[in-house]
Parts: structure tokens; C-alpha cells; sequence
């Protein structure tokens, strides 16, 4: 096996906004490509852009790069490209080995036949020959789980074992480079585990990776370079931590300066008002405190507090209680008072989050207040995940 | 270069690694991962050699896959009919039928057929459903595989060749009540007729090669596929199908310029009578056809990285 497997050499793709013209470019590129000219993707016709711009990397047996960014950022594209699906408009791609893309599972099911007969259309598909199906054929039930549903229609299948199904058999290709569009990211969490095994063991091989995700869990875990893909442009990353850095600045951009989401600012009886938030930037182990005034004409009492800090970009919980977690009832009495939330010691690795603060009557009868707050956590270089840690070092 | 001088941390990780790899290696295919594939923009007609080369090479690796697909939709097909194989045959006996009695009531003035009317009719129905197959065949099997096509890499040769597949297959089927038709109208057997399958397979080839050659554009627009029964529709009135090849001036045109006619004479001539007087006309469309099935191939596979792009762009 050669030691580099994949070469990309500045590989630039455009594409057409509107489908009648992207229509009739692909008739006229048909027409140029068959009487042999080459000029005509140089240049952006009307209603272009470009999707990928002169992207150039090397892949080296046993490398795994991700691919990340935003929805539409050119991802799959590349994946396509690199897979020979579609030709780039320019540039260069060499591919040393067989190429396997995950990028749909199960493709060619149909969904009358059972799933045994499924393996083996798949399987050709995936150019397995039957002789190659036949040796694998228990290995993949096994790893599908799916024993007693092999002989039912795949149309009978939830859609959840269609995907294990088609996993199965994927996994059972042995190629040199695999490309995974995030397909990862199904079943449940006992089957994702085993997913990222079976990519594991491939990677121990000596499997040349590149990855399509945006969980920069996964990403993080499985891959040691990356490639930041934006607008067409793109940034090459040989420290994943901090592609992750840069990706979550995208989303964090704009909104850190935006406008609070007011959905609910009190109601006839009572309203709030001088909402504060004080500090624009966290960095772990800060304090901050929720100020508001409100001033209501009646009584609120037992009222709930929910507090919720959620990421921007994901839509992970970073943390949330209402005030009956601490045991603390609080009672809204008529007249004009302040309530302040005090929130100590952060722990958030993020720097783009929202707090979300709710207030409701006695059980959650009536919605008093509702803010979402974009907030700036200070996040760790050198790090992923959600929380903060105090880590303390020591070679003895 | 040893691997060794590229790690030099984790020594003792990596040499397991390496050790897994090397079994690993050992099983793998060596002459394709030394051969590199490499995407360009430029276009292939450019590099005419490596083109047909891997076309010829690409036609041999989707044999296995050809069968499969055709077997999927065989079984799915069937597995989904009470019917089953009845559908395969008996439109064309229909309209058939519908034919012989028009022509026994005199509602339609068919001139005088050197064989028996109703197998003369019967014989050229059930030989132009095999002619429309054929000519649909190309894009309906590259239409259904849109979803394969836009996700995998697969030999493009195995659509058509699983298209060719079905084609033959009904073809086997008609054989049958072909048969049946000849035996039961105790019609004389001869050795003309596995001429005839010569013929029959000419109809085919012509058939899938103008059906291939619509592909790439009706991949990209519906109207090919709206205007194609139309198409047959109006073509099948214009073959000698029903009635026997016109022999007055302007209409005697319909012989030599549609190229189906030739070969649904001949081929219904040879099945009956097992002789045919001119050959000459079958040689130019068989050169035609292979010619047309040549430039279609060629296009189909140069077009279709392009088709897949605009499909899912």
C-alpha cells in the first residue's frame, strides 16, 4: 500500500443557485465535455458560486481528517468529489486505494425483499462479490443484530434497523480510505458505540479517515487534523482543538452582540424591567449575578425560577434547574422589589452560549418572564467539551 | 521510506499497529492500490484510449453487480403480483386481438398478409413491445438508480447491462407464447428462425441504443419521459406492425426510413415463413445501430458525473 493515499491539489467546485440554469449549464457542460473542450469551468457563469475554492491537502495512511463546518459549507461536496461521484471544475484529486463512502447507508434496499436479500444487493452495490457476502454474511447479522427480522421485507423495519442493517454491511468493506458523512450520528447509543469501534479497528489498520461531522465530540475523538470549511473558503488545521475553537466562533459571531429574544416581559399584573446581566465575558471560574426589577399589583407566590444555559450551536443543555433544585421558595409580593440570580463559579468551556431565564406562577400555571440572554463563556485553548475543569498537573 | 523514521513517539504503539496493518495488507488487492485514480476537470473525450479502456474494464467489473440488480427487481417485481409474468405478454396479444378483429369484421382495410392474418398480427405486436421495451429500458433503470447513483460509486455499465438483463428476460417470456401462437395456428417450423433470433436481437440493440441516447437528457428534464410514449404511440402506426410493409410510392418511405420497420418484417418473416429475401437493409441498421449504441455509451458515461451533480446540486 502506498504511504499517501489521497492527494487533493487546489480542487475548486462551483454550483448554480437556480435549477433551470443549473439544468441547462449541465446540458452545455454534457456538450463541451463530449466534443472534448475544458474552458468552460474556469470561470462562474450567471447564478454561480463557488462551493469549495482551491482546496489542497494530503491524507497519509492511518490520517484522519475532519471535515467541518457549517450546513452547506461544501462538506459533502468535497466528500462527493473525493468518492468520484462529480468531477471537480478544478484542480487535481489522486486517490491510491479503494475508496469506501459512507455517505447514505443501505443504498439499493429495496423495500419488498427481506433483509437477507438486502445484504447481498448492498453488498454488490459496495463491490463485494457473493463469495465475499457469503464469508461475511453471519459476521453482518451478528453486528446488525437483527437475527430474527432477517427474513422479514426491510419495508417491515424500523428506521432505525434499516440504518444498523445498512452500517452492518458498510463496516464490512475493508478499504483503504473511508469517507463517513455523518452517518454516525444514528441508532442508538449501544449501536454508535459499536459504530466507532468498527472505525476504530479500520483506523488501526492502517485506514486513511476523513470524517464529516458536527459533533466536535466525535470529531475530537476520532480525528488529528481538520479542515474548517466556510463560504467556499477553508482553513487546514493540524491541532483539532483548535478547529474546534475556530468552528465554534462562527456561531458565535453576531450573536454575542445581538439583541436579548424577549418573549414574555410580565403580564397586566406585574411587570419586569432594568434587566441585568453585568459582565460581558466569563472565563471559568467567574461569578455573575441576574439583576431585575419588577413591580406587580398582586402577590405571586411559590413562583418558579428556570434557569437554563444552553449552547448556540448545538443544541446541548449546558445547565438546568429552577430555584426548587436549591429548595428555596421565593415569593413575588406585591409592590416594587428586585430578584437577583446569582450564579457562582462557572464552569463553561464554551464562548458562545444563551442563558434562558423563565418565570412561572404556581405550577407553571401562567408564564410571568422569558428571556434568552446570548452570553460569553471564556473557553479553554487546547480543549472540547462543555464544562471547565480544574485540572492540576503533576510528574512525580 | 522505513516507517519508522515518520514516528518517533508511541514506538510501541505503533509497532502493533503496524502489525495489524501488514495482515491487513496481505489481503488486500495490491495492483488496484498502486494505481491511482485521478479526478480532473479536463474531459475525457481528450484521453480517447483510457476512456474506452476503463469503459471496457468498468463493463466487465459490474457484470456481478448487473445480475444482482436484475434479480432484485425481478424478485421484487413478482413478489408484488398476483399476476406475475401475465403482464409481460398480454398487452401486445391484446392489441393484437383488437386488430385481427378489426381486420375479420372489414372495420379497417388491412391489404392481403402472405400468412395467416391473426399470427402475421399477433407475431408483430408482441415483437414491437419488445422493440418499446428495450428503447424505455435505458432511462427507466438509470432513473430508478438516482438515489445509488448520487451516494456510491458503482460501475455506470451495471444499469444498462441489468437493463439488457430484463429486456432478455421478457424477451424469454414472449418466446413462449410466441411459441404457443405458432403451434397453435400450426404454423411450419424451419431453421430460419434461429435467424430470427438474430434479428431479435437486433431489435433490441437498436432499441436500447436510441433509448441510451436520450438518457443523459432525459436524466436532466422529464420531458423525455412524457414525450417518449407519445412518441411510440405515433411510431407504432408508422411500422409495419399490424399491417404488412406498404409497397405504393410515398408511403413505401416507411419502409426504408424507419429503421424499426426492416427488422419487425424480417424478424416476423423469418419466424413464419424462416426465409427473407433481403439482407441488405438488416447489415446498414445493425452498422447503425452499433455505431448509435457506441456514441450513446460514450455519452451516457461522460455525462453522467454531470447529471449526478445537477441532480443533487
Amino acid at each position: 500500500m502506498p504511504d499517501t493515499l489521497v492527494i487533493a491539489d487546489k480542487v475548486s467546485k462551483k454550483f448554480c443557485r437556480t435549477l433551470k440554469r443549473s439544468l441547462w449549464y449541465g446540458v452545455k457542460d454534457i456538450g463541451s465535455e463530449f466534443v472534448g473542450r475544458n474552458n468552460s469551468h474556469k470561470d462562474l457563469r450567471k447564478n454561480e458560486f463557488w462551493a469549495l475554492r482551491d482546496i489542497s491537502f494530503t491524507l497519509k495512511s492511518g490520517d484522519t481528517l475532519a471535515l467541518i463546518g457549517r450546513n452547506g459549507a461544501g462538506k459533502t461536496t468535497l466528500l462527493r468529489m473525493l468518492n468520484g461521484l462529480i468531477k471537480p471544475d478544478s484542480g487535481r484529486i489522486e486517490i491510491r486505494g479503494r475508496v469506501q463512502a459512507l455517505i447514505s447507508l443501505g443504498a439499493g434496499f429495496n423495500p419488498i425483499l427481506s433483509g437477507r436479500e438486502n445484504i447481498y444487493i448492498n453488498g454488490s452495490v459496495l463491490g463485494l462479490s457473493k463469495p465475499e457476502i457469503d464469508g461475511k454474511f453471519d459476521d453482518i447479522v451478528d453486528f446488525s443484530e437483527l437475527h430474527e427480522f432477517i427474513d422479514t421485507p426491510v419495508q417491515n423495519y424500523s428506521s432505525g434497523m434499516v440504518v444498523r442493517l445498512g452500517f452492518a454491511i458498510a463496516a464490512h468493506v475493508s478499504p483503504d480510505i473511508l469517507l463517513v458523512d455523518e452517518v454516525l450520528a444514528v441508532g442508538d447509543w449501544g449501536f454508535q458505540r459499536k459504530c466507532f469501534n468498527k472505525v476504530g479497528e479500520l483506523r488501526k489498520k492502517g485506514t486513511a479517515i476523513i470524517l464529516v461531522s458536527h459533533s466536535m465530540q466525535v470529531v475530537s475523538t476520532f480525528t488529528d487534523k481538520a479542515i474548517l470549511l466556510d463560504k467556499g473558503n477553508h482553513t487546514y488545521f493540524d491541532n483539532v482543538a483548535m478547529a474546534i475553537n475556530e468552528y465554534n466562533k462562527l456561531f458565535s459571531e453576531g450573536t454575542v452582540t445581538s439583541d436579548v429574544t424577549k418573549i414574555c416581559q410580565g403580564n397586566d399584573k406585574i411587570k419586569f424591567y432594568d434587566v441585568d446581566i453585568g459582565k460581558a465575558r466569563m472565563p471559568p471560574g467567574n461569578s455573575f449575578s441576574i439583576r431585575m426589577r419588577f413591580s406587580s399589583s398582586i402577590d405571586y407566590e411559590d413562583v418558579q425560577v428556570d434557569t437554563k444555559i444552553i449552547c448556540n450551536s448545538e443544541p446541548d443543555i449546558y445547565f438546568q434547574a429552577t430555584n426548587k433544585a436549591y429548595n428555596k421558595r421565593l415569593d413575588l409580593k406585591k409592590g416594587d422589589h428586585r430578584l437577583e440570580i446569582k450564579v457562582e463559579n462557572i464552569q463553561i468551556n464554551n464562548n458562545n452560549a444563551l442563558i434562558s431565564i423563565s418565570i412561572w406562577a404556581r405550577k407553571r400555571a401562567e408564564v410571568l418572564f422569558w428571556w434568552r440572554i446570548p452570553l460569553e463563556f471564556g473557553a479553554i485553548n487546547y480543549s472540547v467539551g462543555k464544562n471547565a475543569l480544574n485540572m492540576i498537573y503533576q510528574v512525580d | 521510506m522505513p516507517f519508522g523514521q515518520r514516528y518517533s513517539s508511541n514506538q510501541h504503539l505503533k509497532h502493533e499497529k503496524y502489525k495489524l496493518r501488514d495482515r491487513y495488507m496481505t489481503q488486500m488487492p495490491q495492483k488496484d492500490s498502486f494505481q491511482p485514480i485521478i479526478y480532473t476537470p479536463d474531459s475525457q473525450m481528450r484521453t480517447p484510449v483510457r476512456l474506452v479502456r476503463q469503459t471496457w474494464r468498468d463493463l466487465k467489473d459490474s457484470k456481478r453487480l448487473a445480475w444482482r440488480l436484475f434479480l432484485r427487481d425481478f424478485s421484487a417485481k413478482y413478489r408484488q403480483s398476483i399476476l406475475g409474468v401475465f403482464w409481460a405478454f398480454v398487452p401486445p396479444i391484446l392489441v393484437g386481438l383488437i386488430f385481427i378483429v378489426l381486420q375479420s369484421r372489414k372495420i379497417i382495410n388491412i391489404s392481403e398478409t402472405d400468412i395467416p392474418y391473426p399470427v402475421f398480427a399477433l407475431v408483430g405486436t408482441t415483437l414491437w413491445q419488445l422493440f418499446t421495451e428495450s428503447l424505455n429500458a435505458p432511462l427507466i433503470s438509470v432513473k430508478a438508480a438516482k438515489p445509488i447513483l448520487s451516494k456510491i460509486k458503482i460501475p455506470y455499465e451495471a444499469l444498462l447491462l441489468s437493463a439488457f438483463y430484463n429486456v432478455l428476460f421478457n424477451f424469454l417470456i414472449k418466446a413462449i407464447v410466441l411459441a404457443g401462437i405458432l403451434i397453435f395456428f400450426k404454423v411450419k417450423l424451419t431453421i430460419g428462425i434461429l435467424l430470427a433470433l438474430l434479428a431479435i436481437l437486433l431489435l433490441i440493440l437498436l432499441g436500447i441504443a436510441i433509448g441510451l441516447l436520450l438518457t443523459p437528457i432525459g436524466m436532466l428534464y422529464t420531458d423525455i419521459s412524457s414525450g417518449l410514449p407519445v412518441i411510440i404511440q405515433l411510431w407504432f402506426f408508422l411500422t409495419p406492425v399490424v399491417y404488412p410493409p406498404p409497397k405504393s410510392f410515398p408511403f413505401s418511405l416507411l419502409g426504408t426510413l424507419n429503421p424499426v420497420s426492416p427488422i419487425i418484417t424480417a424478424s416476423r418473416d423469418l419466424i413464419t415463413k424462416g426465409y427473407i429475401t433481403n439482407f441488405q437493409p438488416l447489415f446498414i441498421i445493425a452498422t447503425l445501430s452499433i455505431i448509435i449504441l457506441a456514441i450513446a455509451w460514450l455519452a451516457y458515461r461522460i455525462s453522467l458525473p454531470i447529471i449526478i451533480e445537477r441532480m443533487s446540486a
